[in-house]
C-alpha cells in the first residue's frame, strides 16, 4: 500500500519536472551557468595585457573599490534610482486614477499616457538628445522664447543626470500606469459604494480603501522600476556616454565600457557580480521584508 | 502515464538536441556579422562549389557626414565586378567604437572578419589581441617600398611598429579650421586671412561672437583628446612615445593649452560652456549658429554640399608651430582566416587605395587622399584647382604628427578624455585635470612596461 502511495507520487513528481525541464535548461543553459562563470572569471586578471587569463584572487574587488570612477558610477545610479522610482510611481498611479475616472477620450487619454512606453529607447534616446540639443534642440527655442537662457542639458556636470531622470520618468510612467490601471480596476465597486453611503469623503476613501487594495500593485511595481533603474543603460549609448567625465554614466554602462573599450573581461566580471548582489538585494528586500505588511484582496 | 512520460522525454532530447545543434551550428559560420544575410550566404556558397569564389567580409565605419554607406557599397561592388572570384561584402558596423566592439567581440569568438577599416590607433591593441597579420610579405610581392613611400609618412606614423607595417591608410584626416567668410565680412574681418596664431584665435572669436553666433567651437566628446593633441602639437610636442607605451600628459605645455581652451569658453565667452558634442558641431557650422569650427577634414565635402554662405578652410592656428594629429581609419587584414582570404582581402586593400580611387573618395568626403600619386591624377588637379580648400588638410600634413595611440588605447584616452571634460566644465584646474590624467595613464601602460 505504501509503496505504491510512494510510486504513484513518484510519478507525479517526475510528471511535473519534465514539465519543468524546458524552462529549467534554459535557466540553467542562460543564467545559472553564466552567472557562475562571471562570478569566477571576477577572480582572474583577464585583459589586453594579460590574453590569458591569470588567478589573482580579490584584486578585481580591491581595485574596485579604489577606483573614484566605480563610486561615481554608484553615486549615480542610487540618485538616479532615487528620483526616478518614486517620481515615475507617484505619475503613474495620478494618470491611473485620472484615466480611471475620465468619461470623455478615455482611449485617447490612456493611449496619450501610454505611447512613450511603446517606442523603443533608442527612438525615445534620439528624440531627446534633439530636445536637449543646445542651440536647435526644441527646449532651447522654448527657453529663448520666453526670453530664457539656454543650458547645455547633456553637457553640463550638473545638468545632465536631471536630463537623463526627465526623460526616464517620462517613458516610464505610462508603462507603470497599465499595472496601477488594471489594479484599479480589480477593486470591487461595492467598496465604494458603502463608503458613499457613509459619506467618506474622496481622500478618505483613498488613503482607506484603494491605496491599501493596490499595495500589491505598488509593491511589484515598485520592484521592476527599481531594478529598471540599475539595468537602463540604451539611452546613455546615444545621448552622452557616460559624459562630461562620467556625470551620466551608471553602473551597466561602466560594465560595458570595460568589457568592450577596455577589453578587461576580469573586471567587467566582477562589476557585474557587483550588480548581481545589489539587484537580488533589492528584490530580496522587497519580497521578505514588505510582502509580509500587504493586505491582499 | 508511463507513455506521457516517454513521449515527454522524447521531445526533451529532440529539443536538447536543437539547442545545441544550433549552437554548434552557428559557430564556425560568419554568425556576428552577417546573421540578416543567411539567404545570400547559402546562395553563394552554393556558387562556391562551382567556381572556388572567394568571400570577404569587410567591416567599416562611418564617422562623419554624408552619404558614405552608399559610396562603400558602390566601390566594392565595383571591386566584384572587376574580379571574377572575390566577392567582398561591406558591413557597415556603426562608429569607430562600435566597429572596434565588434572587431574584438569576432576575434574574441574566433570568427574575424577578413578584413576592416579601423581607428589607426587601434594598432597595439590589436597586436596585444594578437588578431592581425603584418603586411610586409604582401607589399614586397605588389609594389614594395614605392607602394609604401607614395603614402604620406603622416599617415604611415600609427601604421607600423617596429618596421612592420600592420595597416594601410584608407580614411584619414586632420583637424582643420572651417570659418564662415560671410561671418568674416560682418564682422570686419578679411574673409581670406583666417587667425593664424592662439592671439588672433582668440581676439577673431571675440569679434565674431553676437547674438545667436559663436565666436568658436570645438567638439568636445567622442575625440576629446584629438582635438587637445591639436594644441599640444601647436606647443611643440606630441603627448605619447612611439613605442606606445609611455604618455606626456601633464607638461607645462600642455597646461597651457588646455587653459586656453577653457578659457574660450570660461573666460571669453567665445565658445558655448560645456561639453560640446561632437556631431552637432557641423550642423551648427552649418546654421550660422558658430562661425569657426574645428573639425575633422573628413566633413569637408558634406560642409561643402550644405553651406549656404561663402566659407574657407584652414591651418589650425599655431602657437610654437601649427600642427595637428592625423586621424581616422586604415585597412587591417585578421589573423585566423585562411591564406587565400588573406591573398584577397590584399588585393581588395589594393584595389581601394589605387592613386585615382583615393582621389575619388577624398572628393566624395572630404577625407585626405592618402597617397601622394592621388593629388597628381588629373581629376583630383581639376577638383583642387577649382576648390582650393579640397587642399589644405594634405598641405597641413607637413605639421602633422600621429594620433595619440598607445597600448590598452582605450582606456589611457578615456582617462585623458574624462581630465579634458572635467577641466572643460570646471570641476578641476587644467593642470590637475592632466596630472590626473598622467597618474591614471601610468598605472594602465605599467604592465607594459615590465
Amino acid at each position: 500500500m505504501e509503496r505504491e502511495q510512494r510510486l504513484a507520487s513518484f510519478k507525479v513528481n517526475a510528471y511535473a519536472w519534465l514539465l519543468l525541464l524546458p524552462s529549467l535548461i534554459f535557466l540553467v543553459l542562460f543564467t545559472f551557468y553564466p552567472v557562475i562563470q562571471t562570478v569566477l572569471l571576477s577572480f582572474y586578471q583577464a585583459d589586453l595585457g594579460t590574453p590569458e587569463p591569470l588567478f589573482n584572487g580579490i584584486d578585481n574587488y580591491k581595485r574596485m573599490l579604489e577606483d573614484d570612477v566605480f563610486w561615481k558610477v554608484i553615486t549615480n545610479n542610487l540618485w538616479f534610482a532615487l528620483w526616478t522610482v518614486p517620481t515615475s510611481m507617484v505619475l503613474a498611479l495620478l494618470m491611473a486614477l485620472y484615466a480611471n475616472h475620465v468619461l470623455r477620450g478615455k482611449g485617447f487619454i490612456r493611449t496619450a499616457y501610454f505611447y512613450p512606453t511603446v517606442l523603443p529607447m533608442i527612438a525615445a534616446a534620439n528624440i531627446w538628445l534633439f530636445i536637449y540639443t543646445p542651440e536647435y534642440g526644441a527646449l532651447s527655442h522654448v527657453l529663448q522664447w520666453i526670453g530664457l537662457d539656454q543650458l547645455n542639458w547633456l553637457g553640463d556636470q550638473d545638468l545632465v543626470m536631471w536630463a537623463m531622470v526627465i526623460m526616464v520618468v517620462w517613458k516610464e510612467a505610462g508603462y507603470f500606469m497599465i499595472f496601477y490601471l488594471a489594479g484599479l480596476q480589480n477593486i470591487s465597486q461595492e467598496l465604494y459604494e458603502s463608503a458613499s453611503v457613509d459619506g467618506a469623503r474622496p481622500w478618505t476613501v483613498f488613503r482607506r480603501v484603494t491605496f491599501p487594495l493596490l499595495m500589491p500593485t505598488t509593491l511589484f511595481v515598485m520592484i521592476i522600476a527599481t531594478t529598471n533603474s540599475f539595468k537602463l543603460v540604451d539611452h546613455l549609448v546615444i545621448m552622452t556616454k557616460g559624459g562630461p567625465d562620467n556625470a551620466s554614466s551608471l553602473l551597466l554602462y561602466y560594465i560595458y565600457e570595460h568589457a568592450f573599450t577596455f577589453w578587461d573581461q576580469g573586471m567587467a566580471a566582477t562589476l557585474t557580480f557587483v550588480m548581481i548582489v545589489i539587484l537580488l538585494l533589492i528584490a530580496a528586500v522587497q519580497f521578505f521584508g514588505m510582502d509580509k505588511k500587504i493586505h491582499y484582496n | 502515464m508511463g507513455k506521457i512520460v516517454r513521449s515527454m522525454l522524447l521531445i526533451m532530447i529532440i529539443f536538447t538536441l536543437a539547442v545545441v545543434g544550433c549552437s554548434n551550428g552557428t559557430t564556425p559560420a560568419n554568425s556576428t556579422s552577417t546573421s540578416g544575410e543567411t539567404g545570400e550566404q547559402t546562395k553563394q556558397n552554393g556558387e562556391a562549389a562551382g567556381q572556388e569564389k572567394v568571400e570577404l567580409t569587410f567591416f567599416y565605419p562611418v564617422a562623419v557626414g554624408g552619404p558614405l554607406t552608399k559610396i562603400i557599397d558602390q566601390m566594392a561592388a565595383e571591386f566584384n565586378q572587376q574580379q571574377s572570384n572575390i566577392v567582398v561584402k561591406p558591413v557597415y558596423t556603426g562608429s569607430y567604437q562600435d566597429t572596434t566592439t565588434k572587431v574584438q567581440a569576432a576575434v574574441q569568438g574566433n570568427n574575424p572578419p577578413d578584413v576592416a577599416v579601423m581607428l589607426s590607433t587601434e594598432l597595439f591593441t590589436m597586436l596585444d589581441m594578437d588578431a592581425v597579420i603584418p603586411l610586409d610579405d604582401f607589399v614586397a610581392k605588389d609594389g614594395g617600398n614605392e607602394y609604401l613611400n607614395d603614402f604620406y609618412p603622416g599617415f604611415m606614423a600609427n601604421s607600423q611598429v617596429d618596421g612592420k607595417t600592420y595597416s594601410i591608410p584608407f580614411q584619414r584626416s586632420t583637424i582643420v579650421l572651417y570659418y564662415n567668410k560671410d561671418a568674416f565680412r560682418d564682422a570686419g574681418l578679411d574673409p581670406e586671412k583666417p587667425p593664424q596664431n592662439w592671439d588672433e584665435l582668440v581676439t577673431y572669436a571675440q569679434k565674431l561672437t553676437k547674438d545667436g553666433q559663436w565666436g568658436v567651437e570645438i567638439p568636445t566628446s567622442g575625440f576629446t583628446y584629438w582635438m587637445f593633441q591639436a594644441f599640444a602639437l601647436q606647443n611643440g610636442k606630441n603627448m605619447m612615445s612611439e613605442d606606445g607605451k609611455q604618455v606626456f600628459f601633464d607638461t607645462p605645455e600642455n597646461v597651457e593649452a588646455l587653459q586656453l581652451w577653457v578659457d574660450l569658453a570660461k573666460k571669453h565667452k567665445v565658445m558655448p560652456e560645456g561639453v560640446i558634442d561632437w556631431a552637432t558641431v557641423p550642423s551648427d557650422f552649418l546654421e550660422g549658429k558658430t562661425a569657426m569650427m574645428y573639425h575633422t577634414t573628413g566633413n569637408l565635402t558634406n560642409v561643402k554640399n550644405n553651406a549656404t554662405f561663402d566659407f574657407g578652410v584652414a591651418y589650425l592656428p599655431a602657437k610654437k608651430t601649427y600642427g595637428s594629429p592625423t586621424g581616422g581609419g586604415n585597412f587591417y587584414i585578421f589573423k585566423g582566416i585562411d591564406a587565400q582570404k588573406q591573398e584577397a582581402a590584399w588585393k581588395f586593400i589594393r584595389f581601394m587605395t589605387e592613386p585615382e580611387r583615393a582621389a575619388q573618395w577624398s572628393m566624395d568626403t572630404g577625407y585626405v587622399a592618402t597617397r601622394k600619386s592621388a593629388y597628381e591624377t588629373d581629376k583630383m588637379n581639376a577638383y583642387v584647382a577649382d576648390f582650393p580648400a579640397a587642399a589644405v588638410a594634405r598641405d597641413q600634413l607637413e605639421y602633422a604628427h600621429a594620433e595619440l595611440s598607445t597600448h590598452n588605447n582605450g582606456r589611457v584616452t578615456k582617462a585623458l578624455n574624462d581630465s579634458l571634460q572635467a577641466a572643460i566644465t570646471g570641476q578641476l584646474d587644467p593642470a590637475a585635470a592632466l596630472r590626473k590624467a598622467q597618474e591614471e595613464a601610468e598605472k594602465v601602460l605599467a604592465p607594459f612596461n615590465q
